[in-house]
């Protein structure tokens, strides 16, 4: 099991007023799996996609990464499951606009102490990867969205993390590109990696494995894979 | 740390106006402090080179009363002064510090000499063989003294250029004869010093400091002293130290070993004491004069730069708000910490540093430029650039704490989340 959420709970504070956001959240991912998070505007996906992606704790509740209590974990201790385990996509692609693309995709290599030459033959292996062999030299401000988020994914993957997490990978891409997207996806799940992403788009949510839907906070259908229904019994 | 310090760069460049006026207060200050302190050092070498002279080292032991050189123009000879004897002058002669010794007789102000009509008002030295090579001094014209003329009170008499000038107008001085006292004596050569050493003279104050006896100088064998002057008045000493720094320890062996020989007759402030002339010492005092209002411009320019630190803070506080978006990422990729914090550090010190360095540039310039338009010296040191470097990249690295540890404190996701 990659992921275990247990009885998740999230409120954010506006200075003494809690304001709650997840509602007892408990959802297991399976290592390999491609997971769909669905729900409408503000319902809180991103808030749960933040927390599985380690870049905010919850309220109350356990949540379990690869088997580590992740609300244990130190600050930095944090910032290296980030790097070797989980690769980021995000909706607007957060490059750095002054760097090259290789830069870029090189970055997270950087902070997990692999050397210079390393890390920009990597980088560069990533980009034919994702089928930017000719735009290596380039800044992220001569590309297009598609390609952007291309050198997004290459980013994300470039230190071989189990887990790909994408928050609207594709929202502010047209449907040509997004599908290019889908395909990556496709082909990064199949050698075993698993995808978490958000959506709120059905034709891109079916290209994922399972669907789950958020609604006010509370997780409302599946939830679990057919081996855990026991659970499910317990938790709903 | 390099591929920092490139990126800091690249930022820096970046925004080049901004970055420029952030710099501008430290880049204002180290300039200030660069030329203030440059002129300081030459000022203060200055006095040094014009009251040591052109590296001469030679130190005069003479007798003091009250802290004033004893003048046998206008005194009589004290009590309880002996001759010195040779077995001190060989005692003398043998130290260490000593490269070379001398002893002569000297009256500041001789109202006793003429040639023709023209009255002499310079300095009187009667000397030993060995005065000429320690004081510095060559035969430029005509020829010194021999031996059988320093042992038989010959009258002879050599002059400096200065004296010269005093006395003679164009006729050749070689040959002539000059009046001192009653007795006639021939003049024989002309002296000069070897390494002939203007003091620079900035000022009027320069002038009264440095140039002690402008109507020259005369010189006659020591044992024909009683010859012009009647007594045979007590004899000063000059040594050569070995070099600059063991002049005062010089003047002080030399002067003890020869108080020795003195009968206290006096036990008050008046007594007569073989006494060295503290040029070192004097140095110092005149340098100190000059250092400490310089020092009052030292602390504006520090505060200038504490301004410019303040900038540097300011804006790098402005930077990581600007640039949270950035950090959050950094972090949301695996950046620990302490790497965001050392990202700003390097930034803040490398963008001082910078600062610095133009600073460094104008201060040399304005050093420079003083110079020229007040005529005052400036000598800049390479560790007054270095520290004034070092200093600056300290600044930035104090002045950018509070914004790195601001950067590095943040969450990751507020930090993305920020727009
Ligand atoms: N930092 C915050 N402080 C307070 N409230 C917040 C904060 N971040 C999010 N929220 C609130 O939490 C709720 C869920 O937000 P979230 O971003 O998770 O929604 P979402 O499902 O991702 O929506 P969208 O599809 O529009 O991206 C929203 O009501 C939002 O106002
Ligand atoms: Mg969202």
């Amino acid at each position: 099991m990659l992921i275990e959420l247990n009885n998740i709970c999230k409120s954010y504070y506006q200075g003494k007023d809690a304001v709650p956001v997840l509602f007892d959240i408990s959802l297991n991912v399976d290592e390999g799996e491609y997971l769909a998070i669905m729900g409408p505007s503000g319902s809180g996906k991103s808030t749960l996609m933040n927390i599985i992606g380690l870049l905010d704790l919850q309220t109350s509740g356990l949540y379990k990464f690869d088997g580590q209590d992740v609300g244990k974990c130190t600050d930095n201790q944090l910032s290296v499951i980030r790097n070797k385990k989980i690769g980021f996509v995000f909706q607007n692609f957060n490059l750095l606009p002054r760097q090259s693309i290789v830069e870029n995709v090189a970055l997270p290599l950087l902070y997990a102490g692999v050397k210079k030459k390393e890390r920009t033959e990597r980088a560069k292996e990533m980009l034919v990867r994702v089928g930017l062999e000719e735009r290596m030299s380039f800044k992220p401000t001569q590309l297009s969205g598609g390609q952007k988020q291309r050198v997004a994914i290459a980013r994300a993957m470039v230190t071989h993390p189990r887990m790909l997490l994408a928050d609207e990978p594709t929202g502010a891409l047209d449907t040509n590109s997004g599908e290019q997207v889908m395909k990556l996806f496709h082909e990064l799940n199949n050698e075993g990696v698993t995808i978490v992403m958000i959506t709120h788009e059905h034709e891109i949510a079916n290209h994922a494995s399972r669907i789950v839907t958020i609604r006010d906070g509370r997780l409302e259908q599946g939830g679990f894979t057919e081996k855990d229904s026991k659970q499910e019994d317990n938790v709903l | 740390m390099l591929e920092n310090i490139r990126l800091s760069l690249q930022g820096i460049l970046s925004h080049k106006v901004r970055s420029i006026l952030t710099m501008l207060g430290i880049i204002i200050g180290i300039a200030a402090i660069i030329a203030i302190v440059s002129t300081i050092k030459g000022t203060n070498e200055q006095i040094k080179n014009n009251l040591i002279g052109s590296g001469n080292n030679a130190v005069a032991v003479q007798l003091y009363q009250n802290d004033y050189p004893y003048d046998f123009s206008y005194q009589d000879t004290p009590d309880g002064i002996q001759v010195v004897s040779d077995d001190i002058k060989k005692q003398i002669s043998e130290f260490d510090e000593i490269e070379s010794v001398s002893f002569y007789r000297t009256r500041t102000y001789c109202d006793n000499v003429y040639y023709k009509k023209n009255q002499f008002d310079g300095a009187m030295f009667g000397i030993d063989s060995n005065y000429f090579n320690t004081a510095g001094y060559q035969i430029q014209k005509g020829r010194g003294f021999t031996s059988n003329e320093y042992n038989n009170s010959a009258k002879v008499v050599i002059l400096d250029s200065t004296a010269v000038k005093s006395l003679f107008s164009s006729e050749d001085p070689i040959g002539q004869t000059i009046d001192i006292g009653t007795e006639p004596f021939v003049v024989i050569g002309i002296a000069i010093e070897s390494n002939p050493f203007e003091p620079v003279i900035n000022s009027e104050e320069d002038y009264w400091t440095y140039m002690q006896s402008s109507s020259g100088k005369m010189f006659i064998p020591s044992k024909s002293w009683s010859i012009a002057y009647k007594y045979d008045e007590p004899e000063s000493c000059l040594a050569k130290a070995v070099d600059t720094d063991s002049m005062p320890t010089v003047g002080k062996k030399v002067s003890d070993i020869l108080n020795t020989t003195i009968q206290i007759t006096d036990n008050s402030e008046d007594q007569v004491k073989y006494q060295s002339e503290d040029i070192l010492g004097q140095a110092k005092s005149l340098q100190d004069l000059s250092s400490s209002t310089n020092t009052m411009l030292i602390w504006i320019a520090s505060i200038s730069l504490l301004v410019g630190g303040i900038g540097v803070m300011n804006i790098m506080l402005v930077s990581v708000t600007e640039r949270t978006r950035e950090i959050g990422l950094k972090k949301a990729l695996g950046a620990k910490k302490r790497r965001i914090l050392i990202q700003f550090l390097t930034e803040a010190s490398v963008l001082t540093s910078i600062g610095g360095i133009i600073g460094v540039g104008i201060g040399i310039g304005l050093a420079q430029l003083i110079s020229k338009i007040a005529s005052v010296p400036v000598s800049i040191s390479s560790i007054s650039i270095v520290v004034s470097v070092i200093f600056s990249m300290i600044v930035g690295i104090v002045f950018g704490l509070i914004p790195s540890v601001k950067a590095s404190n943040l969450n990751p996701i507020d930090a993305l989340r920020y727009e």
